[in-house]
């Protein structure tokens, strides 16, 4: 158990930035949302997943709608009661606990604020360990959890709640009731007990985005070893290529953002070339032909200078970055996780092979 | 007849005198003071002096100016003001000004957010709460504050409520208080927009300042037959009335009139320009004439805003940087530099620091100073720095491109001496005598503009026949204003659909802009 306060959000918020693998959006609105409801409320109690009982409810938040619109209309504040009562209403018992959902954008913020506007503690675990752009992608599909009851509340006050046969139909209402509000809710998913969360929660992944987003901000501080080496030592990551943006293509299908970055070498990996895939989040990174990496495994670009993630909406031509992968979620890595976010599931007609593997294959090839 | 052109910089306050054929005629450096109103009536004496020109046939004179950028980074002059936003029971969750920097918020006498606001789609969010807003207005009044910023949620869509507001605050703090409304500054982004119209109410008496300075010293050369204009961030004129309403619209005027001064010197409509000052470099694009834009948010001062900025990209370079050689033979390059003091502690000037300027004398780049006093460094020492200020600028180069293709590359600024004549991935690279000065001469044949506004539904007028006429409108604006029609071009468009109006009804706002006859 320990406390967040405003500077160890401005450390989630750059953490889970980088954790969002390329996606999750432009978390600004998101860390302003958190730190407007600590300053009012006080700082938030964070608990580490062994301390939440067994049976006690556990809800995520997140919002749901366009980011444009939150840029505009924000947060109310008083949405996080409402969700509270409509959920524990439903189910006839108090919620213990609020967790995030994922890590990276404004869903990596937004369940601080609701946390500290009720007072409740806030559980060091979601449901993805990175950002991904569909609803059922979470580990908690793996364990069989169901996305509704799920809750929709907006500033004015109106709420509703939801049971549903299929995903599709989740993604169907709660996009009807969120245009009929204004284009932008907070919601609560996946209501879960604690045995659940625990048992397939990625834990720790607050602590883990503050400790990111720390080692990011002071990379430059240490004196030993370089910058780079102390951002590969912290983030645990692989560097797989580092290389000047050549070029970036990109498509909007199915209110989704497809794409490809094509990366010149630098330094080291001079006369070399790389491409990464993208939709919304980094999808595969592949160096001189050959792939070093792929989903749902992390790949995360970072600026060679400073370290700070850059993310897909952000590349442009002759930006300098690094491409690190990061090891996901070991969840993920199971024929039921594959299934859910595996390359082929995003059209990329590879068998999934662990980054830490692939970085062996590159070695015995040499 | 002539146009005068000043631009007031953090170092250097620099005046141009152009003639009716856009030659300039007279240019000149002096020291910025800091009461802004030395510095330019020096450099308009000076201007005026060196060109002998008769001033009743000065019919123009131009100021850009970076005052207000300065007055926010440096906390200075701010005005104590109301901040009302309009959009409860909505972003109650963030109140203003949460990510501010203490100092920054103490500007603020009294906060709040009361009723009102609208949907995406103009749908009302709330009814405006008139009754809230009235006892704030009276609270500022009787708290001795005259000046206020108005905010409201998707203003940008519809400005009822803060222009409701607006009336009352007039009708309340009477006719002499400074009423800042977001949807006449900002776009989409609320807390972008109202910050940036916070800064603006806060920035009347920085306005003022510099309005009445220009004027008077303008007055006291007896400069008295000339239209006086401030440059904006978008590279067209304002009005010292205007000036004095919306003065953050200066923002950024700075790299928009070198990036337009450098176009217009090389005659160049697609370029990168590099402006080397003393200590950094600032490297901007023409595109197609115009300054590109900048696509991420602009931060002045800490404060996150969403206006339309150049893209500028600054790296620590400039004719001062200091140069250094390490224990493994290795030769850096800045960023720490001697500034302002260059003409003492540069070693051609008799100091005793190594600045990029005396490897440029050394390796016989320009003539400067004494250069006796360089021979003493070694040609290796001095073609290695060279390699290190190249590559500085090559990187920074590549990174303004928006392809590989080499591009033509136009030097201006005091510093630009320390830089060669080819650099990788330049086409060419375009210098001019009068480059030192491109700041003033942007700000000199800054454009003149209209905007038009209206309501259209695109069932009754087609969208392509509607923004055709809307374009004629703006243009036709831009001329009323003084522009020379051949020049005319527009620089600003959009069209906003309104769901909540009948038909397809879109708000359609379009700029034009044109040369000053």
């Amino acid at each position: 158990m320990r406390k967040i306060g405003i500077s160890e959000i401005e450390d989630i918020a750059l953490g889970a930035a980088l954790l969002g693998a390329g996606g999750g959006g432009d978390p600004y609105v998101g860390k302003l949302v958190a730190i407007g409801a600590v300053k009012e409320c006080g700082p938030v109690t964070l608990l580490s997943p062994e301390e939440v009982p067994d049976d006690a409810l556990i809800i995520p938040i997140a919002m749901m709608g366009a980011p444009t619109v939150l840029a505009e209309k924000a947060i109310g504040g008083t949405e996080y009661r409402t969700l509270y009562d409509t959920v524990s209403g439903f189910f006839g018992k108090p919620v213990y606990a609020f967790m995030p959902m994922e890590a990276g954008g404004v869903n990596s913020m937004l369940p601080i604020a609701a946390a500290a506007r009720l007072g409740l503690p806030l559980v060091d675990v979601d449901g993805m360990g990175r950002a991904f752009p569909e609803l059922q992608m979470v580990t908690f599909t793996i364990g069989g959890g169901s996305a509704t009851p799920m809750a929709l509340v907006d500033e004015k006050g109106n709420a509703s709640i939801f049971r549903t046969i299929t995903n599709k139909w989740t993604e169907e209402l709660a996009r009807a009731v969120t245009m009929a509000c204004g284009g932008s809710v907070s919601v609560s998913l996946y209501p879960m007990e604690g045995a659940f969360m625990k048992k397939y929660g990625v834990h720790g992944i607050v602590t883990r985005s503050q400790r990111l987003g720390s080692a990011i901000r002071k990379v430059k501080e240490a004196s030993a070893s370089t910058p780079e080496e102390v951002f590969l030592n912290i983030t645990e990551g692989f560097k797989l290529f580092k290389g000047k943006i050549g070029d970036v293509l990109r498509e909007v299908r199915g209110g989704f953002n497809f794409g490809k970055v094509l990366l010149e070498g630098i330094g080291e990996c001079k006369g070399r070339q790389a491409y990464v895939e993208f939709q919304n989040e980094n999808l595969s990174a592949t160096v001189d032909g050959r792939i070093l990496a792929t989903t749902p495994d992390l790949i995360c670009l970072v600026d060679t200078e400073t370290f700070y993630p850059v993310p897909t909406d952000a590349l442009k031509y002759g930006k300098r970055v690094m491409v690190v992968g990061l090891p996901c979620f070991p969840l993920w890595r199971t024929e039921e996780g594959l299934k859910l976010v595996g390359p082929r599931y995003f059209g990329i007609d590879t068998d999934y092979i662990p980054l830490e593997e692939r970085q062996k294959g590159g070695k015995a090839d040499v | 007849m002539y146009k005068l052109g000043i631009d007031v910089g953090g170092t250097n306050t620099d005046a141009v005198l152009i003639d009716e054929n856009r030659n300039v005629v007279a240019s000149v450096k002096q020291h910025t003071t800091p009461d802004a109103y030395d510095g330019i009536l020096a450099a308009v004496h000076a201007v005026l002096e060196q060109s002998n020109v008769d001033k009743k046939e000065i019919r123009q004179a131009m100021l850009g100016t970076t005052q207000c950028t300065n007055a926010i980074v440096e906390r200075k002059q701010l005005a104590p003001i109301g901040i009302l936003r309009i959009g409860a029971p909505a972003t109650r969750g963030i109140p203003p000004m949460v990510d501010w920097a203490e100092e920054l918020q103490k500007i603020a006498v009294d906060t709040a957010i009361i009723g009102g606001g609208f949907e995406y789609d103009g749908k009302e969010l709330a009814a405006f709460d008139e009754a809230a807003a009235r006892g704030f207005f009276e609270g500022l009044k009787a708290k001795g504050v005259t000046s206020v910023a108005i905010s409201c949620v998707f203003s940008t869509v519809r400005s009822d409520h803060e222009l409701a507001a607006a009336r009352l605050a007039r009708e309340i703090m009477g006719d002499e208080a400074h009423i800042s409304i977001s949807s006449e500054i900002g776009s989409m982004g609320l807390i972008e927009r109202e910050n940036a119209t916070i800064l603006n109410a806060a920035l009347y008496k920085v306005a003022r300042s510099f309005t009445e300075g220009f004027a008077r010293s303008l007055e006291d050369e007896g400069v008295t037959n000339a239209q006086v204009y401030l440059s904006q961030n978008d590279g067209t004129l304002m009005t010292m009335e205007y000036a004095r309403r919306y003065p953050i619209l200066t923002i950024a005027c700075g790299p928009t009139n070198s990036i337009r001064g450098a176009s217009y010197l090389s005659k160049l409509t697609n370029a990168i320009v590099i402006d080397v000052g003393g200590t950094t470099t600032d490297l901007g694009v023409i595109q197609n004439g115009f300054p590109r834009e900048s696509s991420v948010a602009v931060t002045i001062g800490g404060v996150r805003t969403n206006f339309r900025m150049p893209d500028v990209t600054s790296i620590g370079l400039g004719g001062g940087s200091i140069v250094r050689q390490k224990a493994d033979g290795t030769v850096t390059v800045g960023p720490d530099s001697v500034g302002y003091q260059i003409t003492e502690k540069a070693l051609v000037f008799g100091g005793n620091v190594c600045t990029a300027t005396d490897i440029a004398v050394r390796l016989g780049l320009t003539e400067l100073g004494d250069k006796t006093r360089v021979a003493c460094l070694s040609e290796e020492f001095a073609k290695k720095a060279m390699a290190a200020i190249v590559e500085l600028a090559e990187d920074a180069i590549d990174s303004m491109k928006l392809s590989s293709e080499d591009v033509d590359v136009v030097l201006v600024g005091g510093g630009s001496i320390i830089l060669p004549e080819t650099l990788a991935g330049a086409k060419a690279v375009h210098k001019h005598s009068y480059g030192g000065v491109a700041n003033a001469i942007g700000s000199a044949i800054s454009k003149v503009s209209g905007t038009y506004e209206q309501l259209i539904d695109y069932q009754e007028i087609p969208r392509e026949l509607a923004l055709a006429q809307a374009k004629k409108e703006a243009s036709a604006l831009a001329v009323a204003a003084g522009a020379i029609p051949e020049t005319v071009e527009i620089i600003d468009m959009e069209d906003v659909p309104l769901q909540y109006y009948p038909g397809n009804t879109c708000r359609v706002k379009v700029k034009a802009a044109g040369d000053l006859a």
